[in-house]
């Protein structure tokens, strides 16, 4: 066993190298085909299908029956790759197009999701994976189970699995429509529909077999595709290419550049306008209802001048679209009007300084953000050592040993793309702030204008105070495009584009590969094996894992094209619930043999409770979905950071009824025992079969 | 399953060693970050140091954690008898 483990690594190092090698090659043959004609369009395509058919392929030849290889991919990944694997499954849509954004337009208060997606593996490693790896079951609800012993725990498992999984892979599909859409112009419901082809046909084939192995393949496309434009950018400006070594210096520079910009008189001017705008649209809200007619009469008024006038097409133009628009109702107007206050007097303010940390106008605000700071590094951290499409990837390592070298990769892996995304933001910015602002509108950068024209709500830049020259506060710019716009901005072919969209969908298909297989896993094996028909025969089995994964997906597809909700909350409200309900019951089972099957139910209840309890009364767009009571929110912490109530109050729950019931039995603390040593004599065995 | 000393000694062991490194990711993570306004005065190579520890210098300590963890208990595995067979 231990050689034949030993030439497989061997022959996957082979394998992947050759698949790198080719990889390369392919690009650099789309770059020659660049040259030579080729369009956009057809460059987007090829990416799209050639990256598709790679999946299916592995997918294809990954192909199996067997339950173990179908769950837990033959418990033989070696660390290295299992790492590679983790960090595709761990990295998702949001990691690889929204991180850089969030870090561009929050500055310092986003790193706090670049210290918390990292610093959770310490938890994973320390607390979690060698005891999980030792258990050697299926699933995480196959823990619960075993250690708290009776299915009330397990199906409490399985309700929170399906939960937080399902949240997260809504999110996932919606990046992958996104992406499909931008870079070959199929429409977003279709594109939603081609990824997902994507996904199954390596899940419904191979199951963990097979998405373990595309994962890696996905991993080499992501990785690659996020470095290449960064290195390029930082060449640009510091003449070094290893931007993560430099981009210090560019900061310092971004500061100067920002106290230059709050002080400049005319961008000064802009936001005066801003202020004016956001009065003038607040005194028509306070003069309601009598201001509805006077704003209507001028309108008309203004229109009918103009015409008298002769005056040119596009002022005629423009307030005949003011008239056809004008609200139709005093109602509509207020809406109207609010909505455009709130829009003025967002811009009305100098630049975000970047470097700063916890910026605010008193005390108050800078303890609220800081909290706020806090808050989302803990549940980033907790909830990244609770998710079960994580935790369950480290129950592929041959060995604990394995495991315990294998979280070391995996957040190698991840680091390598989290240190550099906030190095890309900074240098995006010093890029806009020193090349875009201050030069003529008539000289814009090229990517400028194609990416004005492509989506106005990515980059819109409109002369407001008519100088004729960019003013920072004349930049509307969204998070998204720092990443997609990129390899423009450095001045790259578009073959490097392409290849950017493949990193992105790699990552987001990654991610919705690992989760849709969690929640499937958690149907067919807890639910269907476990507690309805223990005596069905693995064939069985395998056949209602694939139907419900089959099942699952087209579910969550549905859900997405309805389009719900902001994506990063999506995210980081599954990152709460897996904490509140997961880390106190898992970690708790592991280091302390007096927790008790009534304490383990009782703390994920209410640590899920306090948690949703928080969510659906303070995140908006939930109070509006259930038609919920808004509460005050509690120390001024924001929705996203739910867990850091609910994991607290899991951790007391546990503790106090655990105390007050009866002691688990010699059974399962022979159990506790069994996972805390890699190997013991005369030990029991728990491996699933 | 009966436990002998030299178990009891492997587990204290690794408490004692997890518990020691959650203390450094403790204070690498939330002790630094709580005090992020007065580090911020504190410049290395252009970054401020709060900046530079939350994008990257927590980042690094974080990887040497585990990678440490994973040495360290390895050598307690051998130490004590209770590493995995080849067979495993």
């Amino acid at each position: 066993m231990a050689t034949s483990q030993k030439s497989f690594t061997q022959q996957l190092k082979k394998y992947y190298t050759f698949y790198t090698g080719g990889f390369v090659l392919f690009v650099v043959l789309l770059a020659i085909a660049e040259q030579m004609g080729m369009t956009n369009k057809w460059i987007g395509y090829t990416f799209l299908v050639f990256t598709i058919l790679l999946y299916a392929g592995i997918g294809i030849m990954s192909r199996t029956v067997e339950v173990a290889e179908y769950y837990v991919a033959g418990r033989r990944v070696p660390a290295f790759f299992n790492g590679m694997a983790t960090g595709a499954d761990w990295m998702s849509a949001a990691s690889f197009i929204g991180m850089a954004g969030t870090l561009y337009l929050t500055g310092f208060q986003g790193l706090s999701f670049i210290m918390g997606w990292t610093g959770g593996y310490v938890l994973v490693a320390l607390l979690l994976a060698p005891y999980l790896r030792k258990f050697g079951q299926f699933t995480i609800p196959d823990f619960l189970g075993a250690r708290y012993g009776g299915n009330i725990v397990r199906s409490f498992g399985v309700i929170a699995a399906i939960l937080c999984s399902f949240t997260y892979v809504v999110a996932q599909i919606y990046g992958v429509g996104v992406i499909t859409s931008r870079f070959t112009g199929l429409e977003f419901g279709i594109g939603v529909f081609v990824g997902l082809a994507g996904i199954l046909v390596c899940s419904f084939l191979g199951g963990m077999r097979a998405v373990t192995w595309t994962q890696v393949a996905q991993y080499v496309i992501l990785i690659v595709a996020y470095m290449i434009p960064v290195v390029w950018l930082s060449v640009k400006h510091t003449g070094v290419p290893i931007p993560q070594a430099v981009y210090g210096g560019v900061l310092e520079r971004l500061t100067e550049r920002e106290k230059q910009l709050t002080a400049d008189p005319k961008e000064l001017e802009v936001r005066k306008i801003f202020a004016d705008r956001a009065k003038a649209a607040d005194d028509k809200v306070k003069g309601l209802p009598a201001t509805y007619q006077t704003e209507k009469d001028a309108v008309t008024k203004k229109l009918e001048d103009l015409k008298a006038a002769n005056a040119p097409k596009a002022d005629l133009d423009a307030a005949e679209a003011a008239v056809k628009g004008f609200p139709a109702s005093p109602d509509a107007a207020k809406a109207k009007w609010t909505a455009d206050k709130g829009a003025a007097a967002g811009r009305t303010g100098p630049p975000l300084p970047h470097a700063t940390p916890y910026p605010g106008k008193d005390e108050k605000a800078r303890d609220t953000s800081r909290l706020n700071f806090l808050g989302v590094v803990f549940c980033m951290m907790f909830g990244t050592a609770a998710l079960p499409h994580i935790l369950m990837r480290y129950y592929t390592t041959p060995s604990v040993q394995e495991a315990r070298v294998s979280v070391f990769w995996s957040l190698f892996f991840i680091f390598l793309l989290y240190f550099t995304a906030p190095a890309l933001a900074v240098l995006a910015k010093f890029d806009v702030y020193t090349l875009v602002v201050g030069t003529k509108f008539s000289e814009l950068p090229a990517w400028v204008n194609a990416w004005q024209a492509v989506d106005r709500t990515l980059l819109s830049i409109t002369d407001i105070n008519k100088d004729g020259i960019v003013q920072l506060a004349e930049i509307v710019i969204g998070g998204d495009i720092i990443v997609l716009a990129t390899p423009e901005i450095a001045g790259l072919p578009y073959v490097i584009s392409g290849l950017v969209a493949a990193g992105g969908l790699a990552a987001a298909l990654s991610t919705a590969d690992g989760l849709l297989l969690t929640i499937a896993n958690a149907l067919s094996h807890d639910l269907y094996y476990k507690m309805i028909n223990p005596n069905a025969s693995p064939t069985m089995r395998i056949s209602v894992a694939k139907g419900l994964l089959l099942v699952v997906a087209v579910i969550a597809a549905y859900v997405t094209s309805l389009k719900p909700g902001n994506i990063l909350f999506l995210v980081g409200a599954a990152f709460s619930m897996a904490a509140s309900a997961f880390f106190p019951a898992l970690v708790m089972g592991i280091f302390w043999k007096r927790a008790s099957k009534w304490g383990a139910i009782s703390g994920i209840i209410t640590g899920l409770g306090v948690c949703l309890y928080y969510m659906v009364h303070t995140y908006p767009t939930f109070i509006q979905w259930f038609g919920t009571t808004p509460i005050p929110k509690w120390f001024g912490l924001d929705p996203i950071s739910a867990g850091l109530f609910g994991v607290p109050v899991g951790i007391i729950t546990i503790f106090v009824v655990s105390l007050v019931t009866p002691a688990p039995s010699k059974e399962v603390q022979e159990l506790v025992d069994h996972v805390r040593y890699p190997s013991l004599t005369g030990d029991i065995d728990t491996k699933g079969t | 399953m009966q436990l002998t000393e030299k178990h009891i000694d492997y587990w204290q062991k690794n408490l004692r060693l997890t518990a020691i490194l959650l203390a450094i990711w403790f204070v690498v993570t939330f002790v630094m970050a709580w005090y992020a306004i007065p580090l911020a005065e504190i410049k290395i190579f252009g970054w401020p140091l709060s900046f530079y520890m939350a994008a990257q210098g927590s980042l690094i300590i974080y990887v040497a954690i585990i990678g440490y963890y994973a040495l360290a208990m390895r050598k307690n595995d051998l130490e004590h008898g209770v590493q995995e067979g080849e067979e495993d």
